[in-house]
């Protein structure tokens, strides 16, 4: 094949992906515009009515983004005492050895299973287990789409902790030994602090994949368009919002869908944007 | 003297203590994936059969006589099957050639300015909701098209499957010796030939693998489908119409009281075509890096 071509071949496929994401960004805007025009911005992320009576129709997003945020740092919340462990685990304890090859091997299975999956098994036998235990009247809601969301950021945070924590050079951790140190406290004062930031990121991340889970918030949540007040009572996240309605909804109600998702957007390409800076910082040299 | 012994033997409890924590905890992890795979296998086995997997979605009508009468329902998944291997189909076609291109530019130019712009955007399309693709292909594609159809279907996919394959190329070629490429250049063959002929057979294992934990990323992918191929009852194979998935089906029957028999055969079945396609690539995944 002639170079030329070829060059122009490759900056061609290149230009696909600025052209893709322009995009998504172009169709965002331009579709999301009318409803900002028609309740202003500010007033938009800050409304917390959703009503589509005719005539009267008032559309805000307070709601939907308070039901995403909590979600999302309960499943940060609930998933550090499992996903650092494993990190642990994996990075350190038995580090390079048969079990932490079958340990990851297992996490990554669960970063595998469709998020339809997760929901079903949320919704038969999670919510159910709530009830029993009286922890939650109705089963569905805040604490249970947390729940669920939390086993599925498990893989994504545990992976990457243990990459930092594998990084951590071996001479540090010596000359503590060297000094008397137990394992807990190697740990405790030189893994932690030389791998604190690159741990820290692989929590961002996560959080960055749990924003914009779908079916699984769906299923569990409970979707009423009200804001949460108790971490048992039901609510609507962003992207829960969007797949309830978004096939019904026209007009204005559709505009103001693809606002919450052009929030929703940027929310996670901000999340995105500040992992990658801080994991270019945290490398361990 | 005693208790300098006192202060030894407590942090050495301590030591204990953690050791055994973090064992407890991280096998812990591994009781919703059990759980998860116990549920979809004994509730779904019964159900898989060759009639579930060559026949259309019953009616919700008939279903429901099925029921009054105590019969088991009959039909099946088919039109969901069709419409994945359809969809994916189409999708791949597009992602596989156009991500393992965008992966060499990437390679080749990785201190251009333009390719570190190329690469950011390619971590934030992956970072994308899925719902959101939906959303942006239903402006694209559904609007003008004037109908939801398996294109628009596909074309999410293709987006999304795009930055997987695009990173799994990129860093496969990464890792190809450099003396590779330039034994390629020193026996006079130009950069196009060097790529084509010896980089890309040499890292095709890698780039494989990535291809395959790409579909097996999308797959299950629900929320852009409900949006861009809709769903349709019975086995099509118009690209043009709208048409059904797998997951689409889960959550179909999930949301309909009659059919929720049908769950938990649909579900094992895409459960297990997913793990299977993931082991395949890390097991290629394996091979390949000796």
């Amino acid at each position: 094949m002639n170079d030329k071509l070829y060059k122009i071949l490759l900056l061609a496929t290149a230009l696909a992906m600025p052209i893709v994401c322009g995009g998504v960004v172009y169709a965002l805007v331009t579709d999301a515009y009318e409803a900002f025009e028609h309740f202003g911005f500010f007033n938009f992320l800050t409304s917390s009515e959703w009503s589509y009576t005719e005539g009267a129709e008032q559309y805000g997003a307070l709601p939907f983004i308070t039901g995403t945020l909590t979600t999302t740092l309960l499943a940060l919340l609930f998933c550090i005492p499992f996903s650092l462990p494993v990190a642990l685990f994996v990075g350190e304890y038995f580090k390079d050895t048969k079990a932490a090859s079958v340990l990851g091997a297992a996490t990554d299975l669960l970063a595998g299973i469709p998020s339809i999956i997760y929901g079903l098994w949320g919704f038969y036998t999670l919510r159910p287990l709530l009830m029993a235990l009286n922890i939650s009247p109705q089963g569905s809601g805040i604490l249970t789409a947390s729940l669920v969301l939390a086993i599925m950021i498990v893989p994504y945070a545990a992976s990457l902790s243990a990459e930092f924590i594998k990084m951590v050079p071996s001479d540090l951790k010596e000359s503590a030994y060297s000094l008397g140190a137990t394992r807990a406290e190697v740990i405790r004062t030189v893994v932690f602090p030389v791998a604190g930031p690159g741990i820290f990121t692989s929590y961002i991340l996560a959080a960055g994949r749990a924003l914009g889970e779908t079916m699984t918030v769906t299923m569990l949540i409970g979707n009423t368009n009200t804001i949460p007040h108790t971490i048992t009572s039901t609510g609507n996240s962003m992207a829960s919002i969007i797949a309830n309605q978004f096939g019904e909804a026209d007009d204005l109600r559709l505009s103001s869908l693809i606002a919450i998702g052009l929030i929703l957007f940027l929310m996670t390409a901000c999340i995105n944007l500040i992992g990658k800076i801080m994991i270019k910082n945290a490398r361990i040299e | 003297m005693n208790r300098e012994k006192k202060k030894i033997r407590n942090r050495q409890a301590k030591d204990k203590a953690l050791l055994w924590a973090v064992c407890l905890l991280a096998a812990l992890t591994s009781v919703p994936l059990l759980a998860i795979l116990g549920e979809v296998l004994l509730r779904g086995y019964d159900q898989l059969s060759w009639s579930f997997l060559t026949e259309p979605t019953p009616t919700a009508y008939r279903a429901m006589k099925a029921i009054e009468a105590g019969e088991p329902i009959a039909g099946g998944i088919a039109n969901g099957i069709v419409g994945t291997m359809l969809m994916l189909g189409m999708a791949a076609a597009a992602a596989i050639p156009t991500g393992i291109l965008c992966g060499a530019f990437l390679a080749e130019n990785a201190k251009s300015r333009f390719a570190q712009i190329v690469s950011y955007l390619t971590d934030l399309l992956q970072g994308t909701p899925s719902v959101i693709i939906g959303i942006v292909v239903y402006i694209w594609v559904v609007v003008p098209m004037k109908g939801y159809s398996a294109i628009a279907g596909s074309a999410a996919l293709c987006i999304m499957m795009l930055p997987l394959i695009v990173r799994s190329a990129e860093e496969t070629l990464k890792i190809l010796p450099a003396s590779l490429k330039e034994a390629g250049l020193a026996l006079g063959g130009n950069s196009a030939r060097v790529t084509l002929k010896v980089q890309l057979p040499a890292a095709l294992g890698g780039i494989f693998t990535g291809v395959l934990l790409a579909v097996s990323r999308v797959i299950g992918e629900t929320a852009p489908l409900m949006f861009t191929a809709l769903g349709c009852s019975f086995i099509r194979f118009a690209i043009d119409k709208p048409i059904s998935a797998v997951p689409l089906l889960i959550w179909e029957f999930f949301n309909d009281p009659n059919l929720q028999e049908l769950i938990w055969g649909a579900s094992l079945f895409l459960l297990l075509f997913v793990l299977i396609l993931n082991l395949t690539a890390k097991q290629l995944a394996k091979k390949w890096k000796q």
